[in-house]
């Protein structure tokens, strides 16, 4: 490519100096989790592995990891379920509405998160006359993981079509025996890679979380949140903080490798 | 076959054959099967909810109780749409949204140019992932890593800049747009850099050989054929950025945006935050519609 040596290497500075900027940020967490002081103060003047060690004891912590694995399973399995099913109905068949509903699907995740969680409180608590609970967070976890499933099934099911389908009834196997020997297999990694997807997900949820949630549940974000102006959980929340930077990274990039995409788009 | 072995073979298929027979000829049936639990789900939950958020901001608020109660009125509508504190407030959000936006943009052209231009393919995919990764960061943590960066005195830039004799912006609108790039930037140089990925490389070159410098070569020719992806990123930086709460009140210091005053009035006030929060809606709507007169919106 013609481009002149001063343009290249202006170009390679604006691109360290923004993988710089991405990744600083994340690196000063996890530094900072290993800081000695319980007070902030940058640069750390001594390290520990204290607060490590302490974080595995903290109830607090421990109850609140659990809250969010139940609800995100819950989230999760619902997603899938009507991701899936949505999935099919869109990819193949042609009706009236079409068009609405792929775009209703999407509205829980493309509207601001603010207008969603008012939304679902509203619905929940004055028209509804529900009590919130820790079913309606894991509803309105599933409301927007739908979308994350979605995309991925139909997009694998674009891909593959209908042609194996049609041999397998062709030579004498009913629908749900297809489904079972032919689809599903089809299926298996862009279910798995959206399931990971809506899982990541519903487990870093805050937004909405803290408007469908009653004050006893506690959702690994918004102990987070709460602990934030606490002085004195600071160096729990550093830990805490450090190991979702790492773990978050996790179904995501499996996912990233089950669905065989080679960029994929998270949210949307 | 005569007609009695017909009729053996069809008693002696599953119910399971059967049923699957009767589906395949009836198609609409199968769509009403497929479609009944998520378009019910849709419906009832969020379309609902929607409409209930629509219908509180006409409600009103019992004073003592908090409770919301059966009255219409539109004073939280017609406040929220003349009262210039909250009209400040609407005019600040979107100013932050469109900074985010904009920064976003400048940080990521280049890194995306970089990438699909400059790259070999195993470096590419490589660096693609290294800038794709942090997106699943916990939001969360991120605006604590930035709470350890801009805090004022203590704070990671404070410490860097001491040397130079300047200080870190603190807490404050600066630091909200400030995180709130960061946040979003990913969601700009994904489509950025697909779109650049797209564009082919004989187009420069032929740019070049009409004698344009590398400065004419991007205005004429690459900004005009990227901006379709800028575009679409700008969807998510933009929409993203007018609904967040959680930033600005960590780090915002005494800002008040939309998000905000949301947050701190739900929990007293529901007809007014619903309504409130319907602005947000109205700006997201309006600017998806002039988009997608440019055609990006093909491109999600």
């Amino acid at each position: 490519m013609l481009l002149s040596r001063r343009a290249r290497s202006l170009l390679g500075v604006a691109m360290g100096l923004g993988l710089a900027f991405v990744y600083v940020p994340l690196l000063v967490v996890l530094v900072n989790s290993f800081n000695a002081s319980q007070i902030f103060a940058w640069p750390p003047r001594s390290f520990t592995l204290r607060w490590w060690s302490q974080v595995w004891g903290n109830d607090g912590v421990r109850s609140a990891v659990l809250t969010s694995v139940q609800v995100g399973l819950v989230a999760t399995a619902a997603a899938v379920v009507l991701g899936t099913l949505l999935a099919f109905a869109l990819a193949r068949h042609h009706f009236l509405g079409r068009q609405t509903l792929s775009v209703l699907v999407v509205l829980p995740i493309a509207l601001p998160g603010i207008v969603t969680a008012l939304a679902l409180r509203t619905a929940f608590s004055t028209f509804l006359g529900v009590e919130l609970s820790i079913w309606t967070v894991a509803v309105s976890h599933a409301t927007f993981c739908m979308v994350v499933v979605y995309n991925n099934v139909i997009a694998r099911l674009r891909r593959t079509g209908t042609t194996l389908e049609e041999a397998s009834a062709d030579l004498g196997a009913n629908s749900f025996t297809t489904f079972r020997l032919v689809t599903f297999p089809q299926l298996r990694g862009a279910l798995v890679a959206g399931a990971l997807l809506a899982f990541g997900l519903s487990f870093d949820e805050i937004v909405v979380t803290l408007f469908t949630a009653p004050p006893g549940v506690t959702t690994l974000p918004i102990w987070i949140f709460q602990n934030l102006s606490r002085p004195n959980q600071a160096p729990v929340v550093n830990v805490v903080a450090a190991v979702l930077v790492v773990l978050s990274v996790v179904p995501i990039w499996l996912s990233q490798r089950l669905s065989g995409d080679s960029v994929t788009w998270g949210r949307m | 076959m005569t007609a009695s072995t017909a009729s053996r073979a069809n008693r002696t298929r599953s119910l399971a054959t059967r049923v699957s027979a009767a589906l395949h000829r009836r198609p609409r049936l199968r769509l009403a099967a497929l479609l009944a639990l998520p378009a019910t789900w849709l419906v009832v939950v969020y379309l609902l909810a929607l409409f209930a958020l629509l219908a509180t901001a006409f409600l009103s608020v019992d004073e003592f109780t908090n409770a919301v109660t059966a009255t219409l009125t539109t004073t939280n509508v017609s406040s929220v749409v003349t009262d210039p504190a909250y009209l400040r407030a609407t005019g600040r959000t979107v100013g932050v949204a469109a900074a985010v936006t904009v920064l976003c943009a400048v940080i990521a052209l280049p890194m995306a140019f970089f990438m699909a231009k400059l790259t070999g393919p195993r470096t590419r995919g490589v660096l693609v992932a290294l800038v794709v990764t942090p997106l699943w960061a916990s939001y969360l943590v991120k605006v604590y890593a930035w709470q350890a960066m801009v805090q004022p005195g203590s704070g990671v830039l404070d410490w860097a800049l001491h040397p130079l004799g300047l200080s870190g912006p603190g807490y404050g609108l600066g630091a909200a747009v400030l995180t709130l790039t960061y946040l979003w930037l990913p969601y700009m140089v994904l489509p950025v850099y697909a779109g650049l990925e797209r564009m082919p490389d004989s187009l420069l070159d032929a740019s070049s050989d009409l004698g344009a410098g590398p400065w004419r070569t991007f205005r004429s020719v690459v900004l005009p054929l990227v901006y379709p992806s800028l575009v679409a990123g700008s969807v998510f930086t933009f929409s993203l950025s007018l609904g967040d709460y959680i930033t600005v009140q960590i780090l915002g210091g005494t800002t008040q945006l939309l998000g905000n005053i949301v947050f701190s009035n739900y929990a007293a006030n529901l007809p007014f935050a619903a309504a409130v929060a319907l602005v947000p809606v109205v700006v997201v709507v309006a600017y998806l519609a002039l988009v997608r007169r440019t055609g990006a919106l093909d491109q999600l």
